[in-house]
């Protein structure tokens, strides 16, 4: 099948290409040079093309999001879709079911989205929801910062059976990357304790935090996986969390020489806060902004806030205690054994409310104090921060300081007193929207096929209404927020799915794992060393614990070399 | 030939260490297998054997065309459709069973609104403070059965999860204390550190006193449902006193009088005590997928059962979109019934009410639910003829297995149902 768009705006930043008007043409699901006069041709004379979304970072499948939906009810009765021709029903907001979750993210013009917390003894139920979610290319990261394996054999300075371990982790669970959660901090919770700084040791393993970050780290780098760690750092509950989030970068920046990129932090907003108490509560964004605009070893995600309504939820549980408490909604709490946790608490953030207004602007600050764009991803750590429907008005903050301006009249004024943002003037480019959110995602995730429009690429498209010409988005930044709803096109694996918006055709896309490759007779003899264990800590036995590539809908394995 | 790490299709349990010993396309033996499980896997229940189709009143034997045909032709033209059962299958069974209500604009139902229903409705309320089995195997010392006796209804449950298990940070019975809350004296009761015997019906009381004992205030009263209130108080000093306490509560919690409200008061007792100590709360789920059953539903509709499509749209309201209530309001026009006997199980005014409308039965087994049905297709045994996702009651996932062929001619609940699908959508058009 053959496509041809022609004479859009494309802004394809991975090939230097900022707004010139050209042509992409499609073939068998890639972009090619040029097809033959067959082809379909859509004319986006006067429209945005873009390369795919992709989000580095949207909860979007698994147990605890299932557990957000099952909690709340009362998120779905107001948001639904019919079942049409070409399309199941479903229910949205917060937390959408499987298949609206795919329409969605295809409506807006995104491609591919990671899942980024999968507790590995539940992977297959991750797996069999992302099975289920059509329209996007999908893959999980892999919960391994609690893992009492990683823990003992990191305190017993046994880094190449951790390695082997983790290899088999990933492999078991049909991971993507290794994921750390409060590293320490929810096996903690376990026992319902908590876990303060970084050399906290571990009740009853004698480990710290720092330990398991900096050892998965290096083994993260041994294994060559495509991704770096990516880490959900200690102390979300705490006030004055950005020094443990500046304190997790730097505890990894010298192991950095080999590979320039060892970490992301995700969702900073979150522990972006400086303070003692709620009642002082400021923004860390300059602390940490300046931290990552001086060293080059750390990339970030905002998790930018979205005031309304939402369900948080996080494998750190004693976060979502805390929420708990604080704001008296219900609370779900789901540890699993020998590996994580994980909570669900609905939350509303108000403009009203002062420690929601800095939270607002420590995401906005963030993304703006940050230079380099290819190290500052855009999300919202949906659905903690706020739906991922949500992303076009981020997209309209970060471009139009007359946006964020309107916002900032509405909010909290103590808040807007002690927040640096309204002195910002800095606008985002279009091109640099499209690295925040396809190149930079796509690159750190070292998916090379994707976030970009160059020969070879995955033909996944997104072509948005709006005329670069005649539309200013710092000015009209209403007509930018609704361009980027919903897609004029998209296009997935070479085909039409979206057409005005509109879903045309369901698709599934691939699921991407990782198998890393260690030497020998590593993974055998890690397996033999944990098997005994394994019986006594877990319980389900040994050989039911692994899934078989044969479980995806459409494997697609990405080899590390380790 | 042997079979190692077989995962047992009986109950909530999902024990995952059966040993199983094949011989000729038949099962020989199970080691670690549980009485349950043993009755099931040996099986020698009557089988169905060929598909059938009800022409003058008597059911005569079809083939699978046939009667599929007939299937589909039955549900494409009801009006609102009830899809029931769903707790003895797969996932990947419940996934096309909620394609299909969909597709019919009818309601997809399973067991849970017949047993643990109020337990979900408890948590769309309050939440749920809960964990795998495994955290309870490794760090528990203390246990609560509330209205479940494990020991006859998930027969390992002990000594794989709980009291008897031998864990990381737990080693032995020694090192955990067990309560027990019943009506009666049952034989889990008989192990317990602590017995506590409520008035029937008294739960809700019994969980509110003892709230209030754990949240520290003093309790006027003699007694409270019958149970001394020195015993609550030091039930609750017990609960308190714990390192890390888990609640596993029964239908006797959830189908005694209250309901989902005793559930509520359930959920937020282990709630509170989650500010003095480390606390779950864990249901006693019966079919080994019914947790299976809710999940998936859950993550395509939104909603865990009861799921009515003919709005077009997933609708949910426990009570009024559930199977029980919409056979009494007469409203329903058709039935399919995936491996399940409701006509045994409902009640009889209930069960009369399915008798006025076309049932299609799939079934490994005869059953009350077949006898009356229009059409029946046998299907094969799930865990033993036939593979498939299922979750145990904590909501861990695990592959049930084929073990031996299902006998000639016999197809799985996916292949049957995939092919009802595909028949109904070109009916529908």
């Amino acid at each position: 099948m053959e496509l041809l768009i022609r004479n859009g705006t494309v802004f394809d930043p991975l090939n230097h290409v900022d707004g010139e008007r050209m042509d992409i043409a499609v073939k068998d699901g890639k972009i090619v040079e040029d097809v033959s006069s067959r082809a379909e041709v859509i004319d986006a004379s006067g429209m945005i093309v873009m390369p795919g979304g992709v989000d580095i970072h949207s909860h979007i499948a698994g147990s605890k999001v299932n557990t957000g939906r099952l909690m709340r009810p009362e998120d779905h009765y107001r948001d639904y879709e019919f079942r049409r021709p070409q399309r199941r029903a479903g229910v949205g907001h917060s937390i959408p079911s499987t298949y609206t979750t795919g329409y969605r993210y295809a409506e807006m013009g995104y491609t591919t989205v990671f899942e980024p917390a999968t507790p590995p003894l539940k992977a297959r139920h991750t797996h069999e929801e992302l099975n289920e979610i059509p329209m996007i290319d999908k893959g999980c990261f892999t919960l391994l910062g609690n893992n009492w394996f990683i823990m003992d054999y990191l305190r017993e300075g046994r880094i190449e059976e951790c390695k082997g371990f983790v290899a088999w982790m990933l492999e078991a669970t049909k991971g993507y990357a290794v994921k750390l959660v409060n590293p320490g901090g929810v096996e903690a919770w376990g026992w319902g304790r908590y876990i303060i700084g970084l050399d906290d040791p571990v009740p009853r393993f004698e480990i710290t935090p720092r330990e398991i970050v900096e050892g998965l780290c290096r083994i993260n780098s041994m294994l060559r996986l495509p991704h770096p760690i990516h880490v959900h750092t200690n102390n979300m509950a705490r006030v004055g969390n950005y020094e443990t989030t500046i304190a997790t970068m730097e505890t990894v920046a010298d192991q950095a020489s080999g590979s320039p990129r060892n970490i992301h932090v995700t969702h900073v907003q979150f522990t972006g806060r400086k303070g003692s108490s709620w009642v002082n509560v400021r923004s860390g964004a300059e602390e940490i902004s300046s931290y990552v605009n001086r060293r080059g070893h750390a990339e970030l995600d905002i998790g930018q806030i979205i005031f309304g309504d939402t369900t948080t939820m996080t494998a750190d549980g004693s976060f979502q205690y805390l929420l708990h408490i604080l704001s008296g909604n219900k609370w779900a709490n789901a540890d699993v054994e020998v590996e994580t946790g994980a909570g669900v608490v609905p939350y509303t953030y108000r403009r009203s409310n002062y420690v929601n207004a800095i939270q607002w602007g420590i995401g906005l600050e963030l993304a703006l104090l940050i230079e380099d764009p290819w190290r500052i991803h855009m999300t919202t750590d949906h659905p903690n921060g706020g739906p991922f429907t949500e992303y076009p008005r981020v997209i309209a903050w970060l471009m139009s300081r007359k946006a964020r301006d309107k916002t900032l009249s509405k909010i909290n004024k103590t808040a807007r007193r002690r927040l640096i943002l309204p002195g910002i003037d800095r606008e985002y480019t279009l091109s640099e929207i499209a690295i925040l959110t396809r190149a930079a995602t796509a690159k750190s995730l070292g998916l090379t096929d994707k976030g970009h429009l160059g020969v070879g690429a995955d033909a996944d498209i997104a072509i948005y209404a709006m005329d670069v010409e005649k539309v200013d988005p710092s000015k009209e930044y209403r007509l930018l927020r609704r361009a980027f709803r919903r897609t004029a096109y998209t296009i997935k694996e070479g085909e039409i799915v979206v057409k005005d918006g509109e879903i045309v055709k369901t698709v599934f896309g691939r699921t991407f794992w990782v198998k890393p490759w260690v030497k020998g007779d590593l993974m055998e003899r890690v397996k033999e060393d944990v098997r005994e264990r394994f019986e006594e800590y877990y319980t389900v036995r040994f050989g039911n614990y692994p899934i078989p590539d044969s479980y995806l809908r459409r494997p697609q394995v990405i080899r590390a070399g380790g | 030939m042997e079979v190692r790490d077989v995962v047992c299709t009986v109950c909530g349990c999902c024990c995952d260490d059966l040993i199983v010993e094949i011989e000729d396309n038949h099962i020989k033996s199970a080691r670690n297998a549980c009485t349950l499980s043993t009755s099931k896997l040996m099986d020698h229940r009557e089988r169905l054997e060929s598909p059938m189709i009800r022409e003058g009143g008597i059911l005569r034997d079809a083939s699978l065309e046939e009667a599929l045909d007939r299937a589909a032709q039955i549900l494409s033209e009801a009006r609102y459709p009830l899809l029931w059962g769903w707790s003895l299958t797969c996932n990947e069974a419940v996934s096309i069973g909620v394609e299909l209500a969909e597709v019919l604009g009818g309601v997809i139902d399973n067991n849970t609104s017949i047993c643990h229903g109020p337990g979900l409705i408890g948590v769309h309320d309050i939440g749920i403070s809960s964990s795998t089995l495994g955290e309870v195997k490794n760090r528990a010392d203390l246990i609560v059965y509330w209205g479940s006796n494990p020991v006859h209804a998930h027969p390992r449950h002990m000594a794989r999860y709980t009291v008897m298990s031998r864990g990381r940070f737990r080693r032995s019975r020694r090192e955990r204390a067990l309560i027990v809350v019943d009506v009666r004296r049952t034989d889990t009761a008989r192990l317990a550190d602590l017995f506590i015997q409520v008035k029937p019906n008294g739960d809700y009381e019994l969980l509110s006193a003892l709230r209030a004992a754990v949240r520290g205030e003093e309790l006027e009263q003699e007694e409270v449902a019958g149970v001394p209130v020195a015993e609550i108080e030091r039930m609750a000093e017990l609960m308190i006193g714990c390192e890390f306490g888990a609640l596993f509560y029964g239908v006797g919690l959830t189908m005694s009088r209250g309901k989902s409200r005793n559930i509520d008061a359930a959920l937020s007792l282990v709630r509170d005590l989650n500010s003095r100590t480390k606390f779950t709360i864990l249901p006693m789920r019966g079919h080994f997928n019914v947790t299976g059953a809710n999940e998936v539903t859950t993550w395509l509709s939104g909603y865990p059962f009861g799921v009515d499509y003919s709005r077009g749209y997933p609708y949910y309201n426990p009570g009024d979109t559930t199977a029980i209530d919409i056979l009494r309001r007469g409203e329903c026009d058709a039935a399919l019934v995936v491996a399940s006997d409701p006509a045994a199980h409902f009640p009889a005014g209930i069960t009369r009410r399915l008798m006025e409308i076309p049932i299609i039965t799939l079934d490994p087994y005869r059953s009350a639910t077949a006898e009356i049905s229009e059409v029946v297709i046998p299907t094969a045994v799930l865990g033993v003829e036939a593979p498939g996702t299922i979750y145990r009651m904590d909501g861990v996932p695990l592959e049930a297995k084929r073990l031996v062929e299902p006998p000639e001619g016999v197809k799985t609940d996916v292949e049957i149902l995939s092919s009802l699908l595909e028949r109904v959508k070109i009916l529908r058009g």
